[in-house]
């Protein structure tokens, strides 16, 4: 078993594509061999700004010898199908191919012997090819080659078993040389493992592991912030962005003044993460005027110039940005809203002035359906989109609504209104929190509302992957915001007020609406899936109509409870049962047994215990989940499971007195019917 | 932490003119042709036909030069440190782009000064494209020390063209960079000639005027009217002189034709720095321009220099 390394060494690849490039060399490395038959233990890669790199353990030296046989024509076929037969199994003749017998007479088989291959030979092959088709996201040429690479490839290392493998791509030959960090180590070397290539790579300054450099930058950082008693606002993206572009990371520390603190500490986060990829430090809850870079050079004055010039920048960078902050404020909000008629919100739905209006409205309707202020919604809605056109949005989008708030906390706007601008792009993310204040959250639903009803209604709809428009995400923010501050939301309506907004698109009709219900069920599954509901019970519950989300969800939260105890689950079987030989039955006789049984034609007193149990079961049930008790709801069903069991032990349904049969099926449906108080049984598992 | 000491800065740092001196030496060295500035007003060192036009066709060319360029939006009346509605930038195309380009780049860096053991050089992926010219290319913004001092391009595609072979672009900002070498924080304050006392030059006993009345230009009094009547013209122009050039497989008026697609994308900025030009009626606007663009680089392949065959 021997090893083999492949390194693409490049001018600097993209930070953002480095992850998925390794991943993708790994996959098409390890499908390429296995394809060719080649077998092999692991596969590991790696990247960093200037080489991809990966290592496949334990791979034979060769590929076994194959034979297969190949079925033929029958003896006497027609000569069409005996050259097909020939040229598929590679034959000169029918004298090379074998004649076998079956039941059904005699036919040729082909034996096709094909030896292995050397192990080496087939990596020669499949790396120009992986390297010729590789799916990056952007690629170029240069020079006057044809080759197309993220950016120009300079060489390739490709040993197998210690030996290089030869090939070449467009002039570049395998061979099993490498070179270390740009400026610390630019000599070429040459390797003889993996663990020598590893080894050697870090003498001439380069971890190779993207992890390692990740580890090496935080511990770093946490101990730089240690010593001045600052803690690190961790990062993880712009760590992994600053692993992409070192080899060598080396973190250090710079400063700003002290007056920059007046500007807000999300612009100046924002400016130095954004333009600089400099991390931002705290000293309690207080942003510090200090920020770690992470250099790529161990300089020989200890980093002294380089810590020079990146204060100079930031200092540069966060002057812009307090210019733009003051800047900003010497326009009031209100006055920056005709001019959203200029800003195109999608092509087919107008411009951010029209959504607007339609907002506003609808942030009112919803004020009153959440019991908040309708004014302090309308005016928060009003002036939400307004920093769209600040000159600090310009330049740092992110900082949408957050800069909103603070204009408008500084032209003295009711806090509730400032608050609502900030929040109301919420939920943006999984792990982003949910605007609480009823007016931020009116106003945050009527944002999202709007969007999803015009981008229906226009019939342009998440699909597969795509979803341009984080449509998916607004839905979501809409369950979030319903389920976390137990809000009650009637959707229909809801939905419906968004649509009728919409007074220039015409297929804003019912079955728009019903899509996008539709459409809020599923992502209502997702989200309750994804925190460990069983997605049977989600549709249970739905299946009985119902259009508040947080009742659905009490409701499948109960159902689970219930279906956990030893009383739930042998209800569950007893009513499946039931409903399974009243499926049967119904279908058979052309009919429905939904009326209810009588009383007279109840036998056994299993019969009648059931007949009993089964309407006061309901009653109670009935009341319970009318208070929303679904808790009551599911203590009554469990009444309802020792008759059931008992009726089924001892009571025959199909006997041969037709009138007692269809007395016992109406008595099934009152369990079908009585369980539907609280779920759609049939639904679920199990 | 804290200011640059003079033992940081590299030994005796290079005044403005002495940068352009030493960055053109350096390139000459390289077997590039040292140019003057293209004499249009233009937004960027890519418009000059040096880079735009020769980009295209299968003839090596190397090329350097310093070009003014003017983005009237950027204006700042004088009172940023760091914005100017007009500054320079040194212009450097390799074609085809040598498997070196980046050493060469890096070389050109230790001529004028910057000592990359004790600075932080970094190649930052920023792809660039130019709407109006339909052109775009691969690369990076180059860093030092957080600083971005270059911008390093693979024309890709100029005019909607295959640029075959490629093209390596790097453009210095010679402000920026001058002001690092010199650690000096606003640009009116750089050193231009390198003399001492009496005799130093700064950039803003050059530049500063000309910033503020330009800005007032840019901003306030440009005839909007009649600059609208010169890009019609402008265009008309172009299209005449690219259907007036055709001769067969030949074109004989490539380069008057571009003069005006140049003119046309500069008065399309002044136009948009007085703030006359809509969201919508921008896109209007770089489209026609870059169809301007795209015409007079087809004609350019049908040019002697474009490589067409006689």
């Amino acid at each position: 078993m021997a090893e083999l390394l492949l390194e693409l060494f490049s001018e600097e690849i993209p930070a953002r594509m480095q992850t998925r490039a390794a991943e993708d060399l790994a996959r098409l490395l390890g499908d390429g061999l296995k394809d060719a038959g080649l077998k092999f233990d692991t596969v590991q890669s790696f990247a960093t700004p200037r080489r991809l790199a990966v290592v496949v353990d334990g791979l034979p030296a060769r590929s076994s010898d194959v034979s297969e046989e190949k079925k033929g024509p029958r003896v006497g076929a027609p000569e069409a199908a005996v050259q097909g037969f020939l040229k598929s199994a590679g034959l000169k003749s029918l004298d090379q191919a074998e004649i076998r017998a079956d039941k059904k007479g005699d036919f040729y088989v082909a034996l096709i012997e094909r030896s292995g291959r050397s192990t080496s030979e087939v990596v020669a092959e499949i790396v120009p090819e992986i390297v010729r088709s590789f799916p990056w996201p952007k690629s170029m040429r240069w020079g006057n080659g044809r080759l197309r690479w993220v950016r120009p490839l300079h060489s390739i290392l490709c040993i197998f078993g210690g030996k290089v493998v030869p090939f070449e791509i467009d002039g570049i030959k395998g061979g099993k040389e490498t070179r270390g960090h740009r400026f610390m180590a630019p000599k070429p070397f040459s390797v003889r493992s993996f663990d020598d290539y590893v080894q050697k790579l870090r003498k001439a300054h380069v971890i190779l592991d993207a992890k390692e450099r990740e580890i090496v930058i935080l511990k770093g950082a946490q101990k730089l912030a240690a010593k001045q008693q600052l803690l690190l606002i961790e990062d993880m993206a712009l760590l992994a962005e600053n692993a992409g572009l070192t080899e060598w990371p080396v973190v250090l520390m710079g400063s700003f003044d002290e007056s920059f603190l007046s500007v807000p500490p999300e612009v100046l986060s924002t400016s130095m993460k954004a333009h600089q990829k400099c991390f931002s430090l705290r000293r309690g809850e207080h942003l510090a005027n200090r920020f770690i870079l992470v250099a790529n050079l161990e300089a020989k004055d200890r980093g002294r110039a380089i810590v020079a010039g990146n204060e100079r920048v930031i200092a540069a960078r966060l002057a812009d940005a307090k210019f733009f902050f003051d800047h900003d404020r010497k326009v009031m909000l209100e006055e920056r809203v005709p001019k959203l008629r200029e800003i195109v919100f999608h092509e087919k739905l107008g411009t951010q002035y029209e959504r607007v209006q339609r907002v506003r409205m609808l942030a009112r309707e919803i004020a009153k359906l959440v019991r908040a202020d309708a004014d302090l919604a309308e005016r928060a809605a009003i002036l939400a989109k307004a920093d769209l056109l600040s000159d600090m949005v310009g330049e740092f989008p992110e900082l949408q609504g957050v800069m909103g708030r603070y204009y408008a906390l500084d032209q003295e706007e009711d806090p509730a209104v400032a608050d609502a601008i900030g929040a109301h792009y919420k939920p943006v993310g999984a792990s982003d929190d949910v605007p609480r204040d009823p007016v931020a959250l009116s106003v945050a639903l009527a944002d999202k509302l709007d969007m999803l009803t015009g981008f229906w209604a226009i019939d342009e709809k998440p699909t597969g992957s795509k979803d341009p428009y984080a449509l998916r995400r607004a839905a979501l923010g809409v369950i979030r915001i319903a389920l976390e501050n137990d809000l009650r939301l009637p959707l229909n309506e809801a939905t419906r007020a968004a649509l009728v907004k919409w007074k220039n698109i015409p297929a804003g009709g019912a079955e728009t609406q019903q899509s996008l219900l539709a459409f809020f069920a599923d992502r209502l599954k997702v989200h309750l899936r994804d925190q460990g509901a069983r997605h049977d019970l989600v549709d249970a519950v739905f299946a009985l109509g119902g259009d508040d989300l947080l009742t659905i969800v009490r409701r499948v939260e109960a159902l689970g409870l219930f279906l956990d105890t030893e009383d739930g689950e042998h209800l569950l079987t007893g009513t499946k049962r039931a409903i399974n030989i009243l499926r049967i039955e119904e279908k058979k006789d052309t009919c429905s047994y939904e009326q209810p049984p009588d009383p007279s034609l109840l036998k056994q007193p299993e019969e009648k215990a059931l007949a009993k149990t089964v309407d006061e079961v309901e009653r109670v049930a009935a009341t319970a989940v009318a208070k929303e008790d679904f808790e009551a709801a599911m203590a009554a069903m469990a009444k309802l499971r020792a008759p059931v069991d008992a009726f089924f032990d001892h009571v025959t349904v199909n006997t041969d007195d037709p009138g007692l049969r269809e007395n016992r099926l109406r008595l099934l449906n009152r369990i079908r019917a009585t369980t539907l108080t609280v779920a759609d049984f049939s639904k679920i598992e199990g | 932490m804290g200011k640059l000491t003079k033992a940081d800065r590299p030994h005796a740092a290079p005044s403005f003119q002495d940068l352009i001196l030493r960055l053109e030496r350096y390139w000459a060295d390289q077997a590039c042709v040292i140019l003057q500035p293209y004499d249009m007003e233009m937004g960027a060192g890519t418009f000059h036909p040096a880079t735009t036009l020769r980009a295209l066709g299968p003839k090596p060319w190397r090329a350097a030069y310093v070009q003014p360029s003017r983005r009237p939006k950027d204006g700042r009346y004088g009172e940023n440190p760091n914005r100017l509605q007009h500054y320079y930038q040194f212009q450097v195309i390799l074609k085809p782009s040598p498997p070196d380009i980046q050493d060469l780049y890096l070389d050109s860096l230790r001529a004028i000064g910057v000592d990359v053991a004790n600075h932080d050089i970094r190649f930052v992926e920023d792809d660039w494209e130019s709407p109006t010219l339909g052109a775009w290319g691969l690369g990076w913004e180059v860093w030092c020390d957080g600083m971005e001092v270059s911008q390093f391009t693979y024309f890709q595609q100029v005019g909607g063209f295959d640029c075959d072979p490629v093209s390596g672009e790097l453009t210095y900002g010679l402000e920026r960079l001058a002001m690092y070498v010199q650690g000096v924080d606003r640009v009116f304050d750089l050193n231009f000639n390198g003399g001492r006392g009496k005799d130093k030059v700064t950039y803003g006993d050059v530049f500063l005027q000309a910033e503020q009345e330009y800005s007032r230009y840019n901003f306030e009094q440009a005839d909007t009217k009649m600059l609208l009547s010169h890009f019609r013209d402008a265009e008309a122009e172009c299209k005449a002189l690219l259907a007036k050039g055709e001769d067969g497989k030949r074109h004989l008026m490539v380069l008057p034709a571009y003069d005006q697609a140049i003119k046309a994308s500069h008065i399309f900025n002044l136009l948009d720095a007085r703030g006359v030009i809509s969201v919508t009626e921008r896109q209007g606007f770089i489209l026609r321009v870059r169809e301007l663009a795209r015409a007079v680089c087809a004609a350019w392949l049908k040019t002697e220099a474009g490589g067409a065959h006689a």
